[in-house]
Parts: structure tokens; sequence; C-alpha cells
């Protein structure tokens, strides 16, 4: 090699109590390459990079940066090499301002004033927009990752590690994203790029290395692969997924939304703005978006946390249920599973035979006269267990002991099981290895199969995509006009989430200014 | 060589009975040590003041009547604990619960009847669940904790008792003592069960424990009160209303420092400036050290009654303070909450001078 | 005849709002920093009889603060190690600092009852001290100038400094702090410190100058209303320092009626007041809902770094 590499890791590992997250990786970045980091999740990726920006310590191994063998012993020690980093949740401080934001990401104190012009100066020469005194909950989630973009180039870092930085986007605003790193890289900035997202490393990136159960599987130029292939060497067999036919569904309407408007729940919420919609037994709706547009919210006010004024705004087979709480909804048939599973669809606390009382035990007659009935309860999570194939020692281990897609696969189980009339899920394969998540893209089909409503609410594109028979897009809590899967592309979805019905430059203020 | 913590993948169900029976003996060690730091003999003193009410038959009856308020306030304070509401104006609610039945004293003193008593122990629990209501309602319609305003009315109650004991319900006979008038016969309970030396209470209390085993462990009530405080978000997802649970914890445990106010106010058959014992407080121990278990609690309760008998036992023998009761039920709580760690950490030995990531620093 | 009435009220309401205005400053830093800690009445309790004891014995007042103000952040450490180093829960850690500071200044103090030592008097001299008008400005003991001087630099240093910026970051989103390479533990274990420092001087006031001499409990529940004073002024010093008087007044209100016999309500109803309003007003402020200044995001949660 003749160019000294800018950053390269020899043979480092790293184990946390029962896992080895990271067994004797090796890679190495040139200057202005953009190198990706490919895996799934779990695949040892965050770990990695959390060594190279000093949050964590590697067990053994070494790291090079240009050539020097140096210990990283804090995130000041990367900064001060020239690392910089984007993180895929950002660190950024709600209650503050974007400058006192980025103050906080900067080593030593500089005065407001010269901080807002050399800010300016940054988005300028990238072509970023962003106003430097604004709150930040008032910022939409791509304007956040500016902020940490411009906190990162502040620093002229030489070498800028994105941890999956596209999963907030739409796709309008992973184009100028991509534009910025281009740039960056021409001038010499390595950029280390994590993500799973084939398509995008194909079109970005010059070298990935490939990551599966904590080990290095695979180094190659993403240009000359192709995303199968990429895509194959990460699951390390071949991809297989349910397919879903393309079927026209003519059942009854079980799920009917009228009209449905919340006020925000909180400061940081999202209002829902008159959400109508209609699915029919035997049909899979989709709901696309990008985070934080009242996903959560809606899914809140479909399953009954969040109760409507009216009841008729929302009808589970012609009645009305919109003032009525979850319990009441489950009896009349409509179960959901929210996004985040530890917290909210599952108390890590309890053991999945308590888990499974928490939301199946009026369907399934666990409860007599505000008494438990616990065989019953154990009975049931242990078929929910074996049925879904959950890998755990039993009804009794705790929910909070169970690996993400393990304890996904119970939590869908858990409602799939109950046989509701209707199913609306959030976010159903998010942090799911692939195996469990072809399982539970086939379950859904088969549940819907049995003639069930089904709403996948997600951020996965390609998954609502593959899923469904037709797809709204929710932004700002408005919800655009259904429209069957195959008579959309990907580029108008794409205008939709952004919310533009106008343009899709990423403009000052991005999704909020167009709602004006 | 250093201490590595490792987290449990589940806390561990030993170590949730086992911490609490260390922190105690923890607790003796460093009693002795303290005591002999102080100038008295340690070893005597922590001797007087765990073993002699355990050993010294006489000092059961005190144990006993001195565990029974411990044990009814606890118990629906580890309610209250286990969905994460914090009543900690249990000695308010107390007192206040004491005064409703005083008052019902009050009225009937010339008259005699077998529901004089129930009326005063219904009216005590009624009193004392009104009171906890407070907090409740400023919490669930105007977001106050009930950590603070909880503890705000027990100095309100305290002002409250001082302005009737010296104002309307002063004894008349009572040489300007300010005290209300003894109780009738017709208002007090037995001094003990037959002649068995157990006070009523502790009756009531043993009852009490396994009702509330019973609401917790098997009732849908009690799967909703562990819920709400585990996970708050998942337990509204269940269909449990977060608001009926913090009136609900709250209310019972107001009613149950109520119960315990009108106990002690039949053994110690009037009111007056001492009533207010802290109990409310140190209930707040018993809860914790009992690990807000009901059976726990009980045990829990024997054992906090004991260092109060033990305390006046040692302040007669080795002359320590008489605050050194309190001082100890602190550091017993303290001595709970640390170990706290060993249910959800494994503490191990390491030789390797690698640093410990990914666990606590 | 009014003017000198005016003035003394002036002057007792100015003293003892001190020590509540002391303890709440430096709770204020303490839950800027994301922590809560209850345990304010028990620090203060062991600045009680730290700072009256050591005056006491040494016969030196300055020596008795000195004491109380590191008795104070001791009795903090405690509670920092168990809630920051062992993870436990800031609320029962919180009561426990206070149950043990009624226990250990019990202990201590039972060998002190009785005894009155001279109450620390104003740093000014006598001709500006003593003034039958002046004094309404320079007659009151250091601790009232100290308070007023620090309730200012706290205020001037989370809002204008770089080391505030940081607290109320960590305060805010310790996750975040943590990730950029704050030390997130250590610092919260200097604010908790820092406010038990302050405690013990609150605490010093009330046995050195509001009633120089030692009894069980002196402090009479002030540590709580210190508590309710910081969600009163949203978390803010400028408004921590107005709360702070207006409790003031309620307590003077308890003390008029008790020496002139002939208010309206009986003397407990004035006693009761301070925390019947306090009570109030947090209702009023809870139910604005974060209009008058939010609660710290972080505020007596855990913090557990993921990684």
């Amino acid at each position: 090699m003749s160019v000294t590499p800018r950053l390269e890791l020899i043979d480092v590992s790293k184990r946390f109590p029962g896992v080895l997250a990271n067994d004797r990786v090796s890679l190495s970045v040139k200057p202005g390459e953009i190198h990706a980091l490919l895996g799934e999740n779990g695949a040892g990726k965050s770990t990695l990079v959390k060594m190279i920006y000093g949050i964590q310590s590697p067990d053994s191994g070494s790291i090079l940066w240009e050539g020097q063998e140096v210990r990283i012993p804090h995130p000041r020690a990367a900064r001060r090499l020239g690392v910089g980093m984007v993180f895929q949740h950002f660190s950024l401080f709600e209650a503050m301002d974007v400058l006192e934001n980025i103050a906080l990401g900067l080593d030593s104190a500089v005065s407001r004033k010269q901080l807002d012009a050399e800010i300016r100066l940054v988005m300028e020469k990238y072509g970023l927009k962003l106003d430097p005194r604004r709150q930040i909950s008032t910022l939409s989630v791509g304007e956040r990752q500016r902020i940490e973009i411009v906190r990162a180039l502040l620093l002229n870092p030489r070498l800028l590690i994105m941890d999956e930085p596209t999963s907030v986007l739409t796709p309008q605003e992973v184009e100028d994203l991509f534009k910025t790193l281009r740039r960056l890289a021409s001038e010499g900035c390595s950029i280390l790029y994590i993500s799973h997202k084939l398509h995008e490393i194909v079109e970005l990136c010059e070298r990935a290395t490939i990551l599966r159960g904590g080990k290095v599987v695979a180094t190659c130029d993403p240009r000359k692969e192709t995303a199968r292939s990429m895509g194959e060497m990460m699951i390390g067999s071949d991809l297989r997924e349910p397919a879903r036919g393309q079927v026209s569904v003519e059942g009854p309407v079980r799920l009917s939304v009228n009209r449905l408007s919340l006020p925000k729940p909180d400061d940081f919420g999202v209002a829902l703005d008159e959400i109508s919609f209609q699915v029919k037994g035997g049909e899979i709706f989709g709901i696309a978006g990008v985070a934080g547009n009242g996903q959560n919210e809606l899914l809140e006010a479909l399953c009954g946390e969040h109760l409507s004024d009216e009841a008729d705004t929302i009808q589970v087979d012609g009645s009305s249920v919109g003032r009525s709480g979850p319990s009441d909804r489950r009896k009349l048939g409509l179960c959901s599973v929210p996004e985040e599973r530890n917290g909210h669809a599952a108390i890590g606390a309890f053991s999945l035979s308590d888990n499974a009382i928490l939301t199946a035990r009026s369907r399934m007659g666990f409860e007599t006269k505000g008494f438990i009935n616990k065989t019953g309860a154990d009975g049931f999570a242990a078929n929910v267990i074996k049925t879904f194939a959950v890998k755990t020692l039993g009804p009794a281990s705790l929910a909070g002991s169970l690996s993400g897609g393990n304890l996904q696969k119970f939590v869908m189980g858990r409602e799939i099981m109950q046989a509701p009339g209707v199913l609306v899920v959030s976010q159903p394969t998010w942090g799911v290895d692939a195996g469990s998540a072809a399982f539970i893209h086939q379950a859904l089909i088969d549940l819907a199969a049995q003639g069930s409503a089904v709403v996948v609410i997600s951020q996965d594109l390609d998954e609502l995509l593959r899923l469904c028979d037709r797809l709204s897009v929710i932004n700002l809590g408005k919800l655009s006009s259904p429209r069957p899967v195959g008579e959309v592309s990907v580029q108008e979805l794409g205008l939709l989430m952004g919310g533009s019905h106008g343009t899709p430059t990423v403009d000052a203020g991005g999704p909020h200014a167009a709602s004006a | 060589m250093r201490l590595l913590l490792e987290k449990r993948r589940e806390p561990s169900r030993t170590m949730l009975v086992l911490t609490p029976v260390l922190s105690v003996i923890v607790i003796m060690v460093l009693g002795i040590i303290i005591f002999d730091g102080l100038g008295y003999d340690g070893q005597q003193a922590v001797w007087e003041l765990f073993f002699t009410p355990v050993l010294d038959v006489y000092k059961w009856r005190d144990v006993a009547s001195k565990a029974a308020p411990l044990i009814l306030i606890a118990l629906g304070l580890s309610l209250g604990n286990q969905a994460k509401i914090w009543n900690i104006g249990a000695e308010g609610q107390y007192i206040v619960g004491a005064l409703g039945a005083a008052g019902i004293a009050f009225a009937t003193q010339s008259m005699t009847g077998f529901w004089i008593i129930p009326l005063m122990i219904i009216t005590g629990m009624v009193c004392g669940a009104l009171y906890a209501g407070i907090p409740a309602v400023l919490r669930t319609r105007y977001g106050v904790s009930e950590v603070l305003s909880s503890l705000m009315f027990v100095y309100v109650s305290l002002q409250l008792l001082s302005y009737l004991i010296t104002g309307p319900w002063k004894d008349p006979d009572g040489h300007n003592f300010p005290q209300t008038a003894q109780l009738t016969d017709a208002q007090l309970l037995p001094h003990e069960l037959g002649d068995s030396g157990i006070p009523p209470g502790l009756l009531i209390a043993l009852i009490a424990t396994i009702l509330f085993y019973v609401l917790v462990a098997r009732t849908i009530f009690g799967f909703s009160v562990r819920a709400i405080g585990e996970a708050p978000h998942a337990a509204r997802y269940g269909g449990f209303s977060s608001n009926g649970i913090v009136w609900a914890t709250l209310m019972i445990s107001g009613a149950m420092a109520g119960l315990a106010g009108v106990l002690e106010l039949m053994q110690l058959t009037r009111l007056n400036l001492g009533y207010p014992s802290g109990y409310g407080f140190t209930a707040i121990i018993v809860s914790l050290l009992g690990r807000s278990h009901p059976v726990g609690v009980f045990i829990a309760g024997i054992v906090l009654a004991i260092t109060y008998v033990g305390g006046q036992v040692a302040q007669t023998v080795v002359h320590v303070p008489n605050a050194t009761a309190g001082l100890f039920q602190a550091l017993l709580l303290f001595a709970i909450l640390a170990s706290d760690l060993l249910v959800r950490y494994r503490v191990r030995l390491s030789v390797s001078s690698s640093p410990a990531k990914g666990t606590r620093p | 005849m009014t003017i000198t009435f005016l003035i003394d009220a002036l002057v007792t309401i100015i003293g003892i709002t001190t020590p509540i205005l002391l303890a709440a400053s430096g709770e204020l830093v303490v839950e800027k920093s994301g922590v809560i800690n209850l345990g304010v009445e028990g620090m203060m309790l062991v600045g009680t009889i730290a700072g009256f004891a050591v005056t006491f014995e040494t016969g030196n007042p300055w020596l008795g603060i000195l004491v109380a103000t590191l008795a104070g952040a001791a009795a903090a450490t405690i509670f920092a190690v168990l809630v920051l180093s062992l993870g436990a829960n800031q609320v029962a850690t919180g009561l426990a600092l206070t149950i043990f500071g009624i226990g250990l200044s019990s202990l201590i103090g039972s060998n002190y009852v009785g005894i009155a030592i001279d109450p620390l008097e104003s740093p000014f001299p006598d001709v500006l001290a003593t003034d039958s008008f002046w004094r309404v400005i320079f007659g009151h003991s250091p601790f009232v100038y100290f308070a007023i001087i620090l309730v200012l630099a706290i205020g001037w240093f989370i809002n204008k400094t770089r080391a505030g910026l940081v607290l109320r970051a960590i305060g805010e989103n310790d996750l975040s702090a943590h990730s950029i390479g704050y030390p997130v533990i250590a610092i919260r274990y200097a604010a908790v410190a820092f406010g038990g420092a302050i405690a013990g001087i609150a605490g010093a006031d009330f046995s050195m100058v509001i009633s120089p001499l030692w009894a069980e409990q002196m402090t009479a529940g002030r540590g709580w209303i210190a508590l309710a004073l910081v969600v009163f002024a949203g978390w803010r010093a400028g408004r921590l320092l107005a709360g702070a008087y207006f409790f003031g007044v309620l307590m003077a209100l308890e003390l008029y009626a008790k020496a002139s016999g002939h208010a309206i309500f009986p003397s407990q109803f004035w006693a009761a007041m301070p925390y019947l309003i306090a009570v109030i007003v947090l209702a009023l402020i809870s139910s604005r809902d974060g209009k008058d200044g939010k609660a710290p995001a972080c505020l007596g949660k855990p913090f557990i770094p993921n990684g």
C-alpha cells in the first residue's frame, strides 16, 4: 500500500458479559475514502465505532492513526486526533438552542458571537441550512442531523463517522446528505459510513467492510458488487423474504378511521389532523413516513391509550370505539403492537407469562372477577413461545432477558394468537435480525389471509412495498390518501414523506417549513 | 485487583431475600464501631439494641405493640412503592386518622355500644384515606409530585393536632395540659387478646398482611400496580389507568395509616403532643426493608420494632442517647438501598488490570 | 412607631428567609444536574449541630461554619455514593438522608441541649448595624449577605458560564452529554456535594443566628420548603430569590401571631400556612405546564450509560 491509511484497526476485540461483540476485527480507511461498515443489527458495528470514538476501549488489538498506534480513552481524545462522529440517536439537548448544542460539542469555550460566525461559514461551504438560534425541540429530524454534522465539521475532522445516518431521512434529504459527504471526501476527509442499507452503499462507497457476528466476513468494492451479493455476505445465507403476490381484497371493512384528530400529547409530540382510512378484512394497509411525524400518536390513538372526543372516529367491525380504552377495544378485536418493545409493548422486569396477562387477559380468559388465572397465562405464553419459535427458557423468563428479535417475536405472537379482527403494528421488524423479520412478515401475511385487517406503520419503505396492498404516507400528523402499492413510485412516496406538496429541495426548515 | 460489577440477566431472587438480612448484620457491626468511637460500650449497646428485646420475654409485648402500627402503615406504603408512588406523608395520615377517631370518641363520650369501636376505626381509616386523597388530587389534576405535597401535609396535620388539643378538644379536667380526655371503656379495645399477651393490633396486622398478599399476588389490581411501577407506558397500553392507580395506592395507604392511628390512640387512650411518634416515617424503612412484599414487611416491622424497644433498653443500660434507634434505622435504610446493587449486579474480584467496560463505572 | 415596626418586620423576614434561600440555592444546582436530593432537611440538621458544637467548643464561629459546610457536604456524599455509584432510588435515598440527619444530629446534639451561644452578628460597624434605620441593610448576620450573593452568583454561573452550560446539559440529557464525553457522574457528585455544603451552611444559620442554641429537629421542615421553592422558582435563580422572601413573609406571620397573641387565627394556623401555600403554589405552577420554567428533563432518573 502506497498511502498510509488514515485509520487502521488490527485484531480489535471487545467482549461484553455473554457476548463477544467484536472478534479480532481489522480494517483500514484511506484518506478521502468513503468506507462502508456493513452488517446486520447486532453484528458489532456500533461497538466498533464506539471504540474508535473513545466511548469504549478495546479488550485487545490495536488502533493506528495515520500509522501511529494510539489509545483513545475518551471522545475528547478522539476529537483531538481529528475523529468526528454523527450518532444515529442524536446527542442533542431539546431544551437548548442550536448554538448551545454546538458549543457543548466543542472542547474549548468560544463566545456565542464567534461560534455563530463559524457555524455560518461551515454551513455555507457545505450547503447546509440551519438557524443557529432555534430551539432543538422545534426542529425536524433532518435539521437535527445537520446540527450534528455541523458540530463535527467545526472541528475540521479527518475522519467522520456516520452511524446509520439515513434511517430518519426522506429520500431527498438522503441525496443532499450524500452531496455533502462526497464534497467532504473530495477534500481529503475520510468517511466511515455505517449502514445496513445496501443500495446506499453501492451508490456512495468505495470500499466496504462487512461484519457478521462480530467478525469481518468480507471486504469488497461495493461498485463491483450488487445489493444482493453484499446482502448475502451480510446475512450469511440466501436472502429469502416472503413475497406477497398482489391480491385484490374484497372483504368487509373491519377498521374504519373517520376524521380522527387529536391535540399533541406533549411539547415534543405531533397532533393528528383529520386522519381517515378504511381497512378491509384480508388486507394489509401500510403507513409510511419519516420518524416523528405522528406514527406513535396514531398508534396510541388506535389502540386506545389516547381517547378521542367522539366515539365514531374509530370503528371496529362497525362498533364505535373512539371513547373506549385499550381493554374494551381488545375485547372487540382491536389489538396492537407499538414500536418500542421494552417498556411499551412489554415490561422487561415481568415474566413472559405476566406479559401475556398484560394484553391477553380478557380475550384469553386469564381474569375472573379480578383474580388472575396464572395457569392459563403460563399455558398461553408457552404456546406463543412454541408457535413463534421464541428463544427463551420458558414462560417464567423475564421479558428483559430476551434479545430484541426474540422479544419482538413474542410480542407479535402474543397479539396474533389472540386472533384479532384488526391488528395495528408499528415498526414490526425494527432492529430485528433478518430471519426473525422474515418470520414476522409471514405471520402478518397469514393473519391477513385468515380475514383480519392489518395495519403496518413503518419507516422502512422496502418492507411496506413488499408487504402491503395499499399505502399512505403520514407527515406532520396528516395522512395522504391511500394508493395501491403497484401504482406508486418510491420517488412519489419520498415527496410525500418530505411533506412537500411542492419543492423537494432541502430548504431552510425542511418538512416543517413545507407545512405552511 | 479490583471489583468488577457484571449486570445480571435477571435480578437475583436469592439476593432479594438475603440482602435485607445482610443489611441488618452489617448495621450491627457498624453499630459496634460507631458506639466504641463515641466512647460507649459498643458490643453491649448493640446487644441491648437488637437482642435483649428478642431474648427478654417481658419485652415481647412492647415489640408487638410497636410492630403493629409499623406493619399496618408499611403494608399500605409498599403498595405505593410498587407503583413508584411515594407517599411520604403517612405520618400525617396517621395523625388525621387518630383525630377522626378522637372526634367520634368526643361525640360518644357518654354512650356505650358495640358499634362505637368499629365506627371509630372506620372513621379513622376514612379520614386517613381522604387526607391522602389531597396529594392524589394534586397529582392527578395538577401534576404536583406527591412526594413533596404528601410531606407538606404532615406539617399541617401536626399543627391541626396541636390546635385541637390545646383548644377545642382540650381535656377540661386535665389541669390545662395539652391533651384530650381519656377514651371511655366503650371506646377501647382490650389491651391483649385473652391472656395471650398479644395486642389486638398485631392480630389485625397479621390479617392485613394476608389480605395484602392476596391482593398483590393474585389480583389484576395488584398486577396493575406492579405494571405501572415497572413501565407506566406499557401499563397504559395494557389498559390500566395510571391516575386510577395513583388514587388507589394513595387512598389505601392513607386508610392503613389511619387505621394504625386509631389503634395507637386506643393503646395510649388519649391524644397529646407526644402522640406523633414518627411511625409514618419509620414505616417507609419497614416497607423498603421488607422489599415491599407483605411477608417481608411483616418481618421487617418486627425488626424495626425491636430497635425501638432495644433503643430504650440501651438508653437505660448503656446510657446511649435516645436518638440512637433513629440513627440505626437510617443506617439500616442506607444499607438496604446500597445492597440493592447485589440484586441487579454480580460482584467479582478481578486480577486483570483492564478496565471494566460495559459495566457500571 | 410604624417605621420601627416595619424595620423590625423586614429584619425578621430577611433573617428567617435566609436558611431556606441558602438551602434552595444549593438544591437548585443539584437539580440542574438532574439529581433530586430530598435529604435537604437532614443535611441542614447535620449543619445545625456541626456549626453549633464547633462554635461552642472552640468559640470560633467561622470554624463552626466551616465544619458545618464540610459536614453538609459529607452527608450529601453519602447520598451521592448510593445514588450515583450504586444506582439506588433517589427518592428513597433522599428520605433516608433526612432520617439519618435527624438521628445523627440528635445523637450528637444530646450533649448540647440547653446551652446557648452568642449569635453571630453583623459584619458591619455598630454605627450602621445598630442604627435604627440603617440596620435594615447593615444589621444582618453574614449569612444574609452570603445567601444573596450566592444566589446571584449561581444564576450567573448557570446561565453565563460554560461550566454552567455543561451542568444544564447533563440535567437535560445525561446520555447525550456522556456520549459527547462529559463526565456525568463526576459532575453530579460535585453538584450534590455543593448542595450539601450549602445546606450545611443553612443549618448553621439556624443554630448560630436564628436561635443560637440547639434543639432536636430545630429546622422544623424548612428543608422541605426549600425543595418546594426550587419547583416554585421554575429552576431559575432570580425567581428563587423572590420566592424565598415570599415564604419569609408567611413564616414571619406565624412569629407575629405567636408574639402578639391577638391574631385573627390561632398561631397553629399561621404555622401551617407556609406548607399549605407551598402546596397551592406547586399546584398553580405545575398546572401551568412548564410555562414558568421546566424541570431538567433527567431530574430524578438514574443514569444508565448504554455501553
